[in-house]
């Protein structure tokens, strides 16, 4: 599959992740956020902001119970729940903003 | 605690750190190509009479055989067959497999 | 998911109480897969609320060596992932003395904060283990 972005193709698998990490931009995580029905927000981009940092240092894509206490440690705890993650990406956290990061499918993830 | 070794003596040190690491009480289960560190003549047999005179040490017949090895076991190394196998995992209350 | 996170819900699932599991490395990282299956399988395990360890022994203390760069031989870099297991609640890294000094390793060369214990240590630790998971 792909993604065509300012007249640019851009490989993703079958379920939408992109194939090469390096392929990333703002621009291409408003195109995967548009096929997923989410509005990008400053709240939205925070955390797909904060997943990208935690990808660079670990390099992993955390489990959602790892992003939610982490996303808490730093943003605050009415942003470090899964009632508030899962209102921006309904379709899950770890899944849904993992793929607009621009990561791999979380670990453990089936 | 079972402890199952796979490799063969010489050629990996799964055997040396699972004789270091077993305790009494504990049992050794040698299978596929560990089973040649039950046969006399082995680099290994000094250590497996050594472990010998802690815990017992059990080899897989069918493995001995199909290396042609059956004949040539160490003295107290105990040999069982599958069924054996089976026994040992049930009357331990874990195993540990060194890979 | 693997056969071994199966056998993990499987054993948890069955019970609501803790078991101790323990997740023993003896392999160096990057010439087999084992080493970074292992850690997956740590990082799944993690869900399941158990009472997790991960011990390194033998050729397993070469995983957590500071400065690896594989780049170069095109495979993923997964030793800062260990650095992630205390977010993931898995505090309990032991490494043994003995196979640190024969491979002329010191702690400090670690990139991760590990309890170091003796090999009669380490065998103690394995005796308490309700799962030892090997890899």
């Amino acid at each position: 599959m792909a993604i065509n972005v300012a007249g640019k193709s851009i490989e993703t698998d079958e379920e939408g992740y992109l194939t090469n990490l390096g392929d990333w931009s703002e621009e291409v995580a408003n195109e995967i956020a548009k096929a997923e029905n989410v509005d990008m927000s400053q709240n939205h981009w925070e955390v797909v902001n904060f997943l990208r940092e935690y990808y660079n240092e670990y390099q992993i894509a955390p489990a959602v119970r790892v992003l939610t206490k982490a996303i808490g440690k730093k943003l605050g705890p009415d942003k470090g729940n899964s009632k508030y993650l899962y209102e921006l990406f309904p379709y899950g956290p770890a899944k849904q903003a993992c793929k607009i990061a621009g990561l791999p499918k979380p670990t453990g993830c089936v | 605690m079972l402890h199952i070794v796979n490799k063969s003596p010489t050629e990996r040190s799964a055997l040396a750190s699972c004789l270091a690491h077993a305790r009494k009480g504990g049992a050794v289960l040698l299978i596929e190509d560990a089973v040649y560190a039950a046969t006399k003549g082995s680099a290994a047999q000094a250590s497996v009479e050594r472990a010998l005179r802690e815990l017992p040490v059990y080899a897989l017949g069918p493995d001995l055989d199909a290396r042609g090895m059956g004949a040539s076991v160490i003295d107290g190394v105990k040999v069982v067959d599958y069924g054996g196998f089976v026994d040992l995992v049930i009357e331990h209350r874990t195993s540990q497999s060194w890979l | 998911m693997t056969q071994v996170a199966e056998d993990i819900e499987r054993e948890a699932g069955a019970e609501a109480v803790v078991k101790k599991f323990m997740f023993v490395n003896r392999k160096a990282p990057h010439g087999t897969i084992y080493a970074l299956e292992g850690l997956e399988v740590v990082l799944i395990s993690a869900a399941f609320d158990q009472d997790v360890s991960l011990a390194f022994l033998d050729d397993g203390v070469y995983q957590l060596l500071k400065g690896q760069e594989t780049k170069a031989i095109g495979v993923k870099n997964f030793s800062p992932t260990y650095r992630a297991l205390e977010g993931y609640d898995v505090e309990k890294l032991y490494v043994e003395r003995e196979s640190l000094e024969a491979r002329g390793i010191s702690e400090q060369q670690l990139l991760v904060a590990v309890q170091v214990v003796s090999a009669g240590e380490m065998a103690e630790l394995m005796e308490q283990q309700d799962v030892i998971i090997s890899s």
